[in-house]
């Protein structure tokens, strides 16, 4: 369904500082710089997977998105969305696909949002009982009621999310770009728009590259991940490899029938094992993937537990550790990069004098 | 998007469109106000004119020409460039890129649906036009009239898309509204809109000739107020050339669209 190779988007930006003789300055002479903001991307993604897209602010994901939805012109590279080049922005793929950007909203201001249903409709060229059924079912799903006929600038962030999943999804799109979906959202509606977004691709088959800082959408939604970094593709493949190989180890929450101490805890359970949350008579502890079952049957034999689950540890903290070793290595790379530089400026006299 | 789709799709754009200037109808007002100055530059040209015509104007003659000056103002008006510079600057045009019709035939469906509110507003200055002497000084060939409406969507549609182009200089500097701004300023003056063209010096009359400004204003407003009475082969001329200026301006637009297009960072979410 989209297949993207060797994907690349690079910005020339004007580099102006502050200050009122910079100002002037850039009136004579504009200098400029480029900002690779997605490099060498390639990926493939089947018809109907549920792919989250992750990375830190600035590593290139609302970009590519904004490529695979055809508002932005790739600097080089191809992508395709069920055979369709996005920059060309067909009508055929306009009316394939849906992009919504959480801090954007396409409903008009002061008119109630089924205004831009009809509106919509209109112009996605929905045949009216099909538009009238497909409104009515996702007001419906999403619990809307009456606030459709309200003037939007009255509803409230979350209604007014909703109201923007229905607009976007009047059409009935085959694949979905969803950048930060529950941005700003309570966690109630957080939750039910998970839901409706995961119904509505189990019931149409429908696509969805999601992106989201709110690793509880990723881990409702994705079983499968791409982790971009720095515009490249860090990670591609299942929520639980991922978790392997960032974290390799299990997450084993005990509940206890009395309070103990993290030191009791730890020296009942061996070696190799660790508290990382501690409430007393809850803890959590980590343990290496492979001594989970001994962990597990000493916590039974040696502590008073009542209850006890084993998971992966949160995606919220694999995604924490991911990012803090990308950015230290970043740190030391723009390091070098600026020794590089300082380097080159101290030997260019050198240069100079030897030409 | 097809002509048929489009044509498909405009009852509805042009409904809520409609709905939209309703619900913006005390910005609409403000906005009339803003566009009286015909009546001041009447009430000036009129005490100028109290010892005697200027040039071919008399008392008559002035009323009838400054209120039809604001009456073709009303309905060929624009707002397309300072949209587009707002849409571009904040990433809002992303929006419209998303839907299968293409965002400028969305914003002249916006701004025709925005026609009858201005009409409205526009009324009570045809019923003054209508019931006072500035009624002598109207046009009273049949085939002016006609040729009149042809004159207006030509001067609605060169407006737009002049605004189309220096909209889309957004693409290609930091903001378009400066360039508006001197356009606007320059239109004022060149379009006849402020002063009746044919009371400039010759030099200067041929010069303004020679732009796209005559054609937005000046053009309807003469065959509206019967210059053109009779001469239905001059008027031929003349509308040749509006419709020449509207090609080359709706060729720049499709030269600054696509290429900016193509430079659009969609910034701000």
């Amino acid at each position: 369904m989209i297949e993207v190779r060797s994907l690349r988007k690079a910005f020339r930006v004007p580099v102006r500082e502050a200050g009122l003789f910079a100002a002037l300055g850039s009136v004579f002479r504009r200098r400029y710089r480029t900002v690779v903001a997605v490099d060498d991307v390639s990926l493939s993604i089947e018809r109907g997977e549920r792919v989250g897209f992750l990375g830190p602010n600035g590593a290139g994901k609302t970009t590519t998105l904004k490529m695979l939805a055809g508002l932005l012109h790739p600097t080089s590279g191809t992508l395709t969305v069920d055979g369709h080049e996005p920059s060309r922005r067909e009508p055929d793929y306009l009316r394939k696909i849906m992009l919504v950007l959480g801090q954007k909203q396409q409903l008009l201001w002061d008119l109630p949002p089924t205004d831009t249903f009809d509106l919509n409709a209109a112009i996605f060229d929905v045949p009216r009982d099909q538009y009238v059924r497909t409104r009515d079912e996702l007001v419906e799903l999403l619990d809307l009621g009456d606030v459709v006929k309200k003037p939007t600038r009255q509803l409230s962030l979350g209604e007014r999310m909703k109201c923007e999943l229905v607009a976007a999804l009047i059409h009935r799109p085959k694949v979905l770009f969803l950048d930060e979906p529950t941005l700003g959202l309570d966690v109630t509606m957080q939750a039910t728009l998970r839901t409706f977004v995961r119904r509505y691709n189990e019931q149409e088959g429908a696509t969805l590259l999601l992106t989201s800082h709110y690793m509880e959408d990723v881990a409702a939604l994705c079983p499968r991940v791409i982790v971009v970094d720095r515009g490249r593709v860090t990670y591609d493949g299942s929520r639980e490899e991922l978790a392997r190989q960032v974290r390799p180890v299990k997450r084993v929450t005990l509940r206890l029938a009395r309070a103990a101490t993290a030191e009791e805890v730890e020296g009942a359970l061996g070696e190799g094992v660790r508290v990382v949350t501690h409430d007393a008579a809850e803890l959590g502890v980590e343990v290496d993937r492979a001594n989970v079952g001994e962990c597990v049957s000493r916590a039974l034999s040696r502590l008073p537990v009542t209850d006890i689950s084993v998971e992966d540890p949160p995606l919220e903290e694999i995604m924490r550790e991911l990012f803090r070793e990308t950015s230290a290595a970043r740190l030391e790379a723009d390091a070098d990069a600026t020794a590089r530089v300082d380097a080159d400026a101290e030997g260019a006299p050198d240069s100079g004098e030897d030409a | 998007m097809s002509a048929r789709s489009v044509l498909r799709a405009a009852p509805t754009v042009l409904r809520v469109g409609l709905a939209e200037a309703v619900a913006y109808r005390a910005e609409l007002l403000v906005w009339v106000l803003t566009t009286t100055m015909p009546f001041v530059m009447l009430a000036i040209f009129s005490a100028a004119a109290i010892d005697g015509p200027i040039g071919r104007y008399g008392q008559t003659e002035l009323a009838a020409y400054f209120l039809a000056t604001f009456v073709v103002r009303q309905i060929t008006g624009s707002w397309a460039g300072w949209q587009i510079n707002v849409d571009v600057r904040e990433g809002t045009l992303a929006t419209r890129m998303l839907r299968p019709l293409h965002p400028l035939v969305a914003y002249a469906l916006e701004h025709a649906a925005a026609i009858p509110m201005r009409a409205l507003a526009a009324a009570p200055v045809v019923v003054i036009l209508l019931a006072t002497s500035a009624r002598s000084g109207l046009s009273r060939d049949p085939v002016s009239w006609l040729l009149l409406l042809v004159s207006l969507a030509l001067a609605w549609l060169l407006t737009i898309f002049i605004n189309f182009a220096i909209g889309c200089l957004a693409f290609f500097i930091d903001s378009s509204q400066r360039v508006l701004e001197v356009y606007l300023a320059v239109f004022f003056v060149a379009s006849g809109y402020l002063v009746p063209l044919d009371v400039f010096p010759p030099a200067a009359r041929r010069a303004l000739s020679l732009m796209p400004f005559r054609h937005q204003v000046a053009l309807p407003v003469e065959i509206f107020v019967g210059r053109y009475d009779g001469r239905a082969a001059a008027l031929a001329v003349e509308l040749a050339q509006q419709a020449g200026w509207t090609l080359v301006a709706l060729g720049l637009v499709a030269l600054a669209w696509t290429r900016g297009v193509r430079r659009y960072g969609a910034f701000g979410g």
